[in-house]
């Protein structure tokens, strides 16, 4: 945990900007799953992308690439709306 | 030159000159008349704000706060009830640092239901890190109108300012009151400029984020250095007043009090009769005077102890009472006095729009009136 700000340095009324978060990566959280894709199945219909709310999609341009786990936290909402059933979830060690 | 208006009208008149960009409002009494005369000034053409038509006092505030956060100079008004109602966003508009100006017709809380002046919706919201300020008259009321956006916007202080004015005997007494031309009204006020408008797409942020007992605690704090803060607003806007009208507000207005053995302390159009009185006191050779405190937030502590310094007696009147406690007025001056060796006494006096006339006064100087002054019933010390 990074040290705590002085009352006088925070800015006024408690206002924050983007990307201010001291520890963003909200993956930490993750339920205990999270999604594996097989590419050879996915078509790239980009419904996982639209979907997922923490924008942990990844993607090359318009092309599907992965997950970024550093925001995933397991939801399976992207496995779930997933048309061919490229995404599925696995128990990860933790 | 002088026109001839009530409190309320002046307050309109003084929103039509600081350049209003929107007004969210929900109509009371006896706050109406500030609004129906704004809004004829709006249907004339003779001011350009965005009148908003809320359902309620709650939305007033709510729409107030989007609107100064967003970046338009806003102004409300209300009254007793309505302020009772938008208490809830008032803490809010304090702790999201919104400057908004409202004016507040003074008017004593329900119940029994009652229409008329005292200070107990002020006193509701106390403690909700507003700036107060009471007006004497409704040339005062003014005054404090031009003032109130330089204090509320300063950046050490962006904080509500809320001018209260009495229901009745000032908010629909006609006065003479000297008007300031509008543009050293607009010099005075300069254009509405906030640090960080929610609107600036350049410059994204969130406002009133959930803040955790981490934090919570330290934005707190804040708001009060923001109202330590705007003790010196008002001084510096009372000097830039001084320097286009003439005229000064303060947050202390002292009265006859050089060698005076006995000194009332009160806010308000009561200090008015106050000073008549002691006029007349000291005409039979008493050593009496007043102390009327137009800054109730932030309260001008040192300055007034300052001001009583060697007082024998010190007479709290306050117009709104803390059943099973001490009333506010009385409390701050029993703090602000402490270990000065003045006696200090207090009255809860004119609650609900009971007058008190100049022989209450007369016996409140001399010990002879009850701690609930002017309450039928009450016996008075001998």
């Amino acid at each position: 945990m990074p040290e705590l700000t002085p009352w006088q340095k925070l800015p006024a009324a408690g206002r924050t900007t983007p990307g201010s978060a001291p520890q963003p990566a909200t993956g930490g959280w993750r339920t205990g799953v999270k999604p594996m894709v097989d590419l050879d199945a996915c078509v790239n219909c980009l419904l996982c992308w639209l979907y997922c709310p923490d924008s942990a999609i990844t993607l090359d341009g318009t092309t599907f690439t992965g997950f970024d786990e550093r925001f995933c936290k397991g939801c399976e909402l992207c496995a779930v709306v997933c048309p061919t059933g490229a995404i599925s979830m696995v128990e990860e060690e933790r | 030159m002088k026109s001839l208006l009530t409190g309320g009208e002046a307050i309109a008149e003084a929103m039509r000159q600081i350049d209003v960009d929107v007004v969210p409002v929900y109509p009371i009494t006896p706050q109406t008349p500030i609004i129906q005369t704004y809004a004829k000034f709006v249907a004339d053409g003779r001011a350009h704000a965005e009148l908003v038509d809320v359902e309620s006092e709650h939305s007033a505030m709510s729409a107030a706060i989007g609107a100064a956060l967003a970046g338009a100079r806003t102004v409300t008004a209300t009254s007793s009830q309505g302020l009772a109602l938008m208490a809830e966003v008032v803490y809010i508009a304090a702790s999201m640092r919104a400057p908004i100006v409202m004016a507040l017709g003074n008017r004593a809380l329900s119940g029994p239901i009652n229409i008329h002046c005292d200070h107990s919706d002020s006193m509701l919201i106390r403690d909700s890190g507003v700036v107060q300020l009471f007006a004497e008259n409704a040339q005062e009321a003014y005054d404090l109108m031009l003032v109130a956006p330089r204090i509320a916007e300063h950046p050490d202080v962006l904080l509500p300012v809320l001018v209260c004015l009495d229901g009745f005997t000032i908010t629909h007494a006609a006065e003479p009151v000297e008007l300031v031309p509008d543009a050293d009204v607009r010099r005075l006020v300069g254009p509405y400029a906030l640090p960080h408008p929610v609107l600036d797409t350049r410059d994204p942020g969130t406002h009133g984020p959930f803040a955790m007992p981490d934090h919570y605690f330290e934005l707190r704090r804040q708001q009060a250095a923001a109202l330590e803060a705007a003790q010196i607003a008002l001084g510096a806007a009372a000097d830039a007043l001084e320097r286009i009208a003439g005229r000064r507000v303060g947050a202390v207005d002292p009265y006859r009090i050089d060698g005076a053995d006995k000194v009332v302390v009160a806010l308000g159009s009561t200090a008015g009769t106050i000073k008549d009185t002691v006029d007349e006191l000291r005409a039979e050779g008493e050593r009496v005077g007043v102390l009327r405190i137009c800054s109730f937030r932030p309260f001008p502590s040192a300055e007034i102890a300052n001001a009583l310094h060697g007082v024998d007696t010190v007479i709290a009147l306050d117009r709104a009472d803390s059943p099973g406690g001490t009333p506010a007025l009385h409390a701050e001056l029993a703090a602000a006095l402490y270990g000065s060796g003045s006696q200090l006494r207090g009255h809860v006096y004119g609650l609900g729009g009971r007058d008190l006339h100049p022989e209450d006064i007369c016996r409140i100087f001399a010990g002879r009136e009850a701690a609930y002054a002017g309450v039928r019933g009450e016996p008075c010390p001998a």
